[in-house]
């Protein structure tokens, strides 16, 4: 949801033209009768406002289905008591730092790659957006199948090598890593374009400037494009560390948060109890959910909104 | 303003039929033609089943022309649950449905949402040891589906007579068979925990020792006064589960194994015991039948060589949801469920995996061999049904709890400690008394 709202402001500074567009906007407003907004707000009043709404309340409730019993807090105090919640806390927490993190990374060098005078430009900007477009649970499959011990193709890909490739998904030590890697895969194909945009609106003067001063390829990579595409490693946090917060899917279909509890993650966590029938319980994790990542997200966009401003 | 009230009412009017239409769907079971009745059956997806309601669907359409079933697969585990639940309390449940017996089934509210049966002609033939697992105070509210089973070890008996062992009656006895088995080269026990249901059953399939020497731990289980992790005999199931990773039994990636490649494995030979529940074997045999002689079933060995027995599981219900409009077909076909001539039908298409709990119906002679060992445990009465037919309270976690003590990831007294933690909370959401 967050790709529209960040996605298209790319330039340093803020937007230019925002009175402008605020006041037609406003115009706009007048332009059609009010009862044109009806059908949306319905929409929206009936499938997201209510059931949230609702979901608050059925926090305070253990919930069958069949009926519903007032509790009180008791559901959250549960949630809280829950033994595999600080291991999940953490999962989250690396998931989302790693996936991120190596998706700044990749991303950015990816991008100055691919905006450099390459042959196969447009092609390669294809391959590395590719994964993008495929559904996250068939990657999850397929990953699945491709890091089995002895007959996944990355183990007898290692073999060849001479590397002993070991249970990727089947041990602890490298179950929420290898998952990790995998969204990294998937994922990195939407930071390099939100890069490739973000370099691209770099204006050529500063790279000519650096050339008369008799910089090199680094210092035009480290003065020049790295400060100047802030607003892309900008977007590319928030998406992506979000997204990592809320990582559920891949985890899902990959590992099911095992071996044990080991790559549970919140979200793992809170579908687990749904799948037990404590629809109260699991609702009550998803609103502490909520508010974790917002105490996360808000400050973390207003921090590196701020960045934005001086840079 | 005349034009833009029209365009409201007209897009409402949209909105109205696109959710009267998604409301729609799925609820116009009913009659089809004059005359002919169509019955809808809900049944979980996993081969055993979908293989037993097609011969029983099959074998009463023949019987009944005017009666069509069209049978509806649903996933099985909790997100079957999830459907089930979800179906009965919306009120769009198939006129007839399969799911499990025992603790599963109160959280259903049976009461509220099927159909009473008590006294009707329909369980005429049901087992009466059966009832108490369909039942809710004191009602009954379904039907045997299929047969029995028995939780506990596969084993390959080749890999038994090359190495000249004996069925082991204490756990003493396994582990010593076990170390023989590595010996030999082959992986002792077969683990398969990428499905993570497969891994609890060295805890359920304990059961029979835990009874046998703690009798009333069902009771105080679910009054809160026994646990897991204080009574000795129940914890041994963990302790088994920890042993046998800590000593190198299991195969090479257990971690990521199936429950289909670990049959497979034992069916091969690599592996020579399996702790697993018997149905998994008659689908099993249609691809491999040597399955059918080479795998034995052992009930999970205790200390007690004199108290040695087996745990079962019984059979899943056919109930009838109480939406139905169909209330005499569906009846019809319970009753047809319930007989002999459904078990002989069911034979015919599912080797059994374990006895009926239909009066008049019996193994047939070229009943698989793990069916037979099963039997053999009924015949000498040392057969006690799982825990979770005999206490409503089950923790949802165990499966990844035994995973975890499984792999050697935490410790096996540990591992006890949470279930009872997870059983808690599980108490807790049903609002059981005492907790």
């Amino acid at each position: 949801m967050t790709t529209q709202d960040t996605g298209p402001r790319m330039g340093p500074g803020p937007a230019p033209g925002r009175a402008h567009a605020r006041a037609s906007r406003r115009r706009r407003d007048a332009a059609y009768p009010y009862a044109l907004y009806l059908p949306a707000a319905v929409v929206f009043l009936v499938i997201f406002l209510v059931p949230t709404a609702m979901a608050f309340y059925f926090a305070l409730t253990r919930w069958t289905l069949f009926d519903s019993e007032f509790v009180g807090l008791q559901n959250f105090r549960d949630f809280l008591a829950e033994q595999n919640l600080r291991i999940g806390f953490q999962n989250t927490i690396i998931y989302a730092v790693v996936t991120s993190g190596l998706k700044v990374v990749l991303g950015l060098l990816l991008g100055v790659l691919l905006t450099g005078r390459l042959r196969l430009r447009g092609f390669l900007r294809s391959v590395v957006f590719f994964p993008t477009l495929v559904s996250t649970v068939a990657v999850g499959i397929t990953f699945a199948m491709l890091l089995k011990p002895q007959t996944g193709l990355v183990n007898q890909a290692l073999a060849l090598v001479g590397v002993d490739g070991r249970d990727w998904l089947g041990d602890a030590a490298t179950a929420l890593l290898s998952v990790a890697l995998v969204d990294v895969w998937k994922g990195v194909g939407l930071a390099t374009v939100i890069y490739i945009a973000g370099i691209m609106t770099i204006p050529r003067e500063y790279y000519q400037a650096v050339a008369v001063d008799g910089g090199g390829a680094w210092h035009r990579f480290r003065h020049v494009t790295l400060p100047l595409s802030w607003p892309a490693t900008y977007s590319v946090i928030i998406l992506s560390f979000v997204g990592g917060l809320r990582s559920f899917d891949l985890i899902w279909t990959m590992t099911r948060g095992g071996p044990g509890f080991t790559s549970d993650t919140i979200a793992s966590i809170i579908y687990k109890q749904y799948q037990a029938g404590f629809f109260g319980l699991s609702t009550a994790g998803n609103v502490i959910l909520f508010i974790v990542v917002t105490a996360i997200a808000v400050p973390l966009n207003y921090f590196l909104g701020k960045r934005q401003v001086t840079a | 303003m005349k034009t833009s009230h029209r365009m409201t009412g007209a897009a409402l009017a949209v909105l109205a039929m696109a959710a009267l239409t998604s409301c729609g769907s799925g609820s116009d079971s009913g009659t089809a033609a004059a005359g002919s009745v169509t019955l809808k059956f809900l049944i979980d997806n996993s081969p055993a089943t979908v293989d037993t309601a097609k011969a029983l669907a099959d074998t009463f359409m023949q019987a009944n022309p005017t009666i069509k079933i069209e049978t509806e697969t649903r996933p099985g585990g909790s997100e079957g649950d999830n459907i089930v639940k979800t179906r009965l309390s919306t009120g769009d449940m198939s006129d007839v449905f399969w799911y499990n017996s025992g603790s599963l089934l109160q959280a259903l509210n049976p009461a509220q949402t099927m159909v009473d049966l008590t006294g009707d002609p329909v369980l005429a033939n049901v087992a009466k040891d059966f009832l108490p697992v369909v039942s809710q105070e004191g009602k009954v509210y379904g039907v045997p589906g299929g047969t029995a089973m028995g939780g506990g070890i596969l084993y390959n008996r080749k890999v038994y007579e090359q190495l000249k062992l004996e069925v082991p009656k204490t756990w003493a006895d396994f582990v010593a068979n076990s170390d023989k088995i590595k010996a030999a080269g082959i992986a002792p026990v077969i683990g398969t925990f990428k499905d993570t249901w497969t891994s609890q059953l060295f805890v359920l399939g304990d059961y029979y020792n835990v009874q046998a020497a703690v009798p009333t731990f069902a009771q105080d289980y679910t009054a809160n006064k026994a646990k897991f992790a204080t009574t000795p005999a129940a914890q041994a199931g963990f302790d088994h589960l920890a042993e046998v990773h800590a000593k190198g039994y299991l195969q090479e990636g257990f971690g990521s194994a199936t429950a289909d490649q670990g049959m497979k494995l034992l069916a091969e030979g690599k592996g020579a015991h399996y702790p697993m529940l018997s149905a998994q074997l008659p689908p099993f045999v249609a691809t491999m039948p040597q399955a059918a002689t080479d795998i034995g079933f052992f009930g999970i060995p205790g200390t007690d060589a004199a108290k040695n027995g087996a745990t079962i599981w019984e059979p899943a219900g056919v109930y009838i949801a109480k939406t139905t409009e169909n209330l005499e077909a569906a009846k019809k076909f319970l009753a047809f469920v319930a007989s002999p001539a459904a078990a002989d039908a069911v034979t015919k298409a599912v080797p059994p995996a374990g006895p009926y709990r239909i009066t008049g119906a019996e193994l047939p002679d070229d009943a698989i061999q793990a069916a037979k060992d099963l039997q053999a445990y009924v015949d000498e009465g040392t057969t006690a049904p799982a825990l979770e037919f005999v206490s409503p309270v089950k923790g949802p976690s165990l499966e990844q709890i035994t995973v975890a003590v499984g792999s050697g990831l935490t410790p096996a007294a540990e591992g006890a400690a949470q279930y009872d933690k997870d059983v808690e909370k599980q108490a807790k959401q049903l609002g059981l008394a005492g907790w």
